[in-house]
């Protein structure tokens, strides 16, 4: 029994430090200490993330199963828990300035990651749900956050209503799972399915992945992204974007290859279908949108498309393309939004495309980093973004799928037309209108630099991530 | 005789139910909350009917999370609401249109 607690011990010490952190708020200055706790929950996962990082090692199974601490998961877990710190940094000036900074926003976000940490290393349906639920839980408070908004209420209600939904289509699946299994630890069900796919289990199956499809925003389960994006306080879009979208892709990745490993061919073609679906869609939809937060919901659709490719491959090199994908995604979006986090004219936040005119005469530094993100994003072949597609283009074209990974880059050129539009808007705009003055953060200057600069430095040896991707997905499928 | 089949066609009629309750009604946003409730409560009686059909436990330790966590996903959606009807005067499922989606 201590030796399951001892596993489990970096989500027992986030929890108790979110509780901590609420009581002590909540019995002193409340609001007049968010900053603080701010800082001090970023420097927490930071620390959490170091020595989850660095001194994890072997795999490590606790609860009879339930619980599982291996490669796949700390890998995970150090990206979420980072990207959480990040955006809870870049979003610290932006929040006090609007008065929207309150304790429980850092609060909220450790119980979400909490969550996340959980669902990357759920070994059973129900660890799944339970993670799962304290994530997203946590996640419709945070979209609603700004009280007084019709936007962010109305955001909170659609991603309330929809999650919902989606988390009663994955339980639905669940308990199919568990009845033609009669088991709900992820290693007995794999067991059962190598043998005989019944077809209530497959009818689980189908709805455990709709459920997931739902959290991770790929086509056709889609609707709620665009809304939420554009309606939640910017810091908070930004959350939204990064760690929850890469624990709901571990968590796909995780049942997929330890519940359902031995009946890849029942999966791999719903997951195709899902993946090029959210390429075409993302690259599509996104190309008439005028507010970059609505235009980043679609470009994060089609980013999870790409994904996906990489897990329907269904081998190990694919699930090393995803969880490399993702990490380049991640840290792309954190440049991103830090970037949409300094627009803003006369001390008021603008999410209108069309300011970006001429840009680059204003602010060439600013606007060269976002050219490199923008591009990275599309896919353009000198920065790391080039990388990352090009792992899941050779995954989904060695496992088979060689008409994904063509659907792939047709998708991925449609899909630069609308990065390139705003460079395009930047350099060689019209000049006529007075566009974004302001937003000068050192913070977000150097979130905005530091990610732009990893997309081109990047390309030597992304930093070792490859590496460890590989012994990450190494340990996930076998 | 009333075997596991009754009970699985019973859970999937409730279920399918909800959604449907989800997607057709246009009036009141509290319907919406009730339809999500009757999702999870279907899920249950597949949870309980499995269990007691393996003679497992596991399914009943799972239908007591679920409860558990519809009781809190029930509260934070009342939550959002009055904040959202606070701003809006409204709960019409139609009213919340502000954004295009």
């Amino acid at each position: 029994m201590s030796a399951d607690l001892t596993i489990i011990l970096p989500e027992i010490l986030l929890s108790l430090f979110a509780l901590l952190g609420l009581m002590v708020a909540v019995y002193t200055s409340k609001d007049g200490m968010a900053s603080l706790l701010l800082w001090v929950t970023a420097a927490v996962f930071v620390i959490l993330a170091a020595w989850i990082g660095f001194t994890g090692e072997g795999t490590h199974i606790a609860f009879n199963g339930m619980f599982i601490d291996d490669g796949f998961s700390r890998f995970a877990k150090v990206a979420i828990l980072l990207a959480a710190a990040s955006v809870l940094v870049m979003g610290e000036g932006y929040m006090s300035a609007r008065g929207l900074l309150r304790f429980e926003y850092p609060v909220l976000v450790a119980l979400s990651a909490v969550g996340m940490m959980m669902m990357v290393s759920a070994g059973d349906l129900m660890a799944l749900y339970m993670g799962l639920e304290l994530q997203s839980l946590a996640l419709y408070v945070v979209a609603s956050l700004r009280r007084d908004s019709v936007k962010s209420t109305e955001a909170g209600l659609k991603y309330f209503v929809l999650g919902a939904l989606s988390s009663g289509m994955l339980l639905y699946g669940a308990s199919m799972v568990y009845g033609y299994t009669g088991t709900t630890v992820f290693s007995g069900i794999v067991q059962v399915a190598q043998e005989d796919m019944s077809l209530g289990l497959l009818f689980g199956l189908v709805f455990l992945m709709s459920g997931f499809a739902f959290k991770i925003s790929a086509v056709p389960f889609h609707m709620w992204t665009p809304d939420v994006y554009e309606g939640s306080p910017t810091p908070v879009t930004a959350f939204f974007a990064t760690a929850p979208k890469l624990a709901a892709m571990g968590l796909f990745a995780r049942v997929m290859h330890d519940a359902f490993g031995g009946a890849v061919a029942d999966w791999q073609q719903i997951m195709a279908l899902l993946s090029v679906l959210s390429m075409f869609l993302g690259a599509f939809a996104a190309i008439g949108q005028t507010n970059i937060k609505r235009l980043m919901a679609y470009s994060s659709i089609a980013h999870m498309g790409y994904a996906l490719m990489g897990l329907a491959a269904g081998t190990v090199l694919g699930v090393q393309a995803m969880l490399v994908y993702m990490a380049i995604y991640v840290t792309m979006n954190v440049g991103t939004f830090a970037f949409i986090l300094m627009m803003e004219k006369d001390g008021q936040p603008v999410v209108e495309i069309s300011s970006l005119n001429m840009y680059s005469k204003r602010e060439p530094g600013k606007a060269l980093a976002m050219l490199v993100l923008l591009f990275s994003m599309a896919g353009v072949p000198p920065m790391l973004g080039f990388f990352g597609k090009f792992y899941v283009l050779r995954a989904a074209f060695d496992g088979g799928l060689a008409w994904l990974a063509v659907a792939g880059v047709i998708a991925s050129v449609i899909g630069a037309y609308y990065y390139l539009r705003i460079v395009f808007l930047m350099y060689f705009g019209d000049a006529a209108e007075e566009g974004l003055n302001g937003g000068k953060s050192p913070v977000l200057w150097a979130f905005l630099m530091g990610s732009a600069v990893v997309m081109v430095v990047g390309i030597v040896n992304m930093f070792g991530v490859e590496g460890a991707a590989a012994m990450a997905a190494a340990t996930l499928v076998n | 005789m009333i075997g596991l089949e009754h009970y699985l066609t019973v859970a999937a009629t409730l279920f399918v139910i909800g959604i449907f309750g989800l997607f057709l009604n246009r009036k009141n946003v509290i319907i919406l909350l009730m339809s999500i409730e009757l999702m999870l409560l279907a899920v249950n009686i597949n949870l309980v009917a499995f269990s007691s059909f393996l003679g497992d436990l596991v399914g009943q330790v799972f239908t007591l999370f679920v409860l558990t966590v519809a009781a809190a996903e029930a509260a934070i959606g009342l939550a959002i609401l009055v904040c959202f009807f606070r701003n809006r005067g409204t709960i019409a499922v139609e009213d919340v249109n502000v954004m295009k989606g």
